[in-house]
């Protein structure tokens, strides 16, 4: 009863969930949620990371070899691709933060969606496909180079994990973009406001997360024993 | 807290000239021989743009103590799965009685990573 008096003396904000006291502890309690399952992200990829640092220290000769085989040029353009996305996605929560228009929300969403596309465009035809032209794709005809001598099956599973680790981030940045979609339909439904922008929020968390992810690896992959 | 901080946009565009800066600085550097210090600038400047989006793109600068220590044990475990299984991995070959301690054993131990 006296639950019933105080919420028709208040006027709730859309989205607010009942059993929160208020709509901080409700956006503090999203925030807190998402980063536990980024810490599970972390774990996730963190396996994938110990087992390239164990393999990179038992065959650091091959891990070179691998390395100068890939393309410097579009690790470092795809980088800088998703910085970028990165930085349109901070512009959209701030967006609705400020309580900007919702054709603002939406347009820095599918600035996003269309920054996470070109970067997912470059890997799969300027590298992976090339890749595969070279028969340097494990499992697709991979072929054993002369020069690589003795180093030839450690070069392969250099490979392995390339296509591994940055098959698994792109599967994340796949899933990222039907997360924008579903936000932009969001966004133009009205959903929103500057005071509840959760969905947002939480979904950047896992944006920015992505973008660190490959942050790491452009060096690990791209970059071992230098390119002079 | 973390709602009610509305970072400016000056903030955002800063960090984001650093961390396109830092992305040509380490790819310039890879083109330098430095031996072994190459890896060591790589990681250096990846954890340094890590710690830039976490702090200002993900708002942990903002965030409270409850969620900074979730995101802090996180990493802590990460760095229990690597360290203990490169403690079992990098000791495998040793003797029982190591030869030599100090740097007849530091280094090549070092040696393996970069």
């Amino acid at each position: 009863m006296a639950e019933t008096a105080v919420h028709g003396a208040h006027a709730h904000p859309p989205g607010f969930a009942h059993q929160f006291e208020d709509i901080e502890q409700q956006r503090e309690a999203g925030t807190l949620g998402m980063w536990v399952f980024l810490v599970t992200e972390i774990l996730f990829f963190g396996g994938m990371f110990a087992s390239y640092i164990i393999y990179r220290s038992l065959h650091y000769p091959a891990f070179e070899i691998g390395s100068h085989l890939l393309e410097v040029k579009f690790g470092a353009l795809n980088t800088a691709v998703l910085i970028c996305s990165s930085l349109t996605m901070a512009m959209a929560i701030h967006s609705a933060q400020v309580g900007r228009s919702k054709s603002t929300i939406i347009f820095y969403l599918i600035l996003t969606m269309i920054l996470g596309a070109a970067f997912l465009g470059f890997k799969f035809t300027f590298e992976w496909h090339r890749d595969y032209v070279e028969h340097i794709m494990p499992g697709f005809g991979f072929v054993f180079r002369p020069e690589w001598g003795s180093n030839a099956p450690q070069v392969e599973m250099f490979m392995c994990f390339y296509f591994f680790m940055t098959g698994l981030h792109a599967l994340h940045m796949i899933v990222g973009l039907g997360v924008l979609t579903v936000l932009a339909i969001m966004t133009a439904k009205n959903r929103f406001s500057s005071e509840y922008y959760a969905p947002l929020e939480i979904s950047g968390l896992y944006w920015h997360f992505v973008d660190i992810v490959w942050i790491f690896l452009f060096p690990l992959l791209y970059l071992i024993g230098g390119r002079y | 807290m973390s709602g009610h901080v509305v970072v400016p946009v000056r903030i955002y565009v800063t960090v984001f000239l650093a961390l396109m800066s830092l992305t040509a600085l380490t790819t310039g550097v890879a083109y330098i021989d430095l031996g072994r210090w190459n890896t060591v600038a790589a990681l250096a400047i990846a954890v340094t743009k890590m710690l830039l989006v976490v702090l200002f793109f993900m708002h942990v600068k903002y965030a409270t103590g409850l969620t900074r220590v979730i995101i802090i044990a996180g990493f802590f475990w990460l760095g229990i799965m690597i360290a203990l299984s490169l403690s079992d991995e990098l000791t495998r070959g040793w003797e029982i009685v190591p030869k030599a301690w100090g740097t007849g054993m530091i280094m090549p131990f070092l040696s393996r990573f970069f």
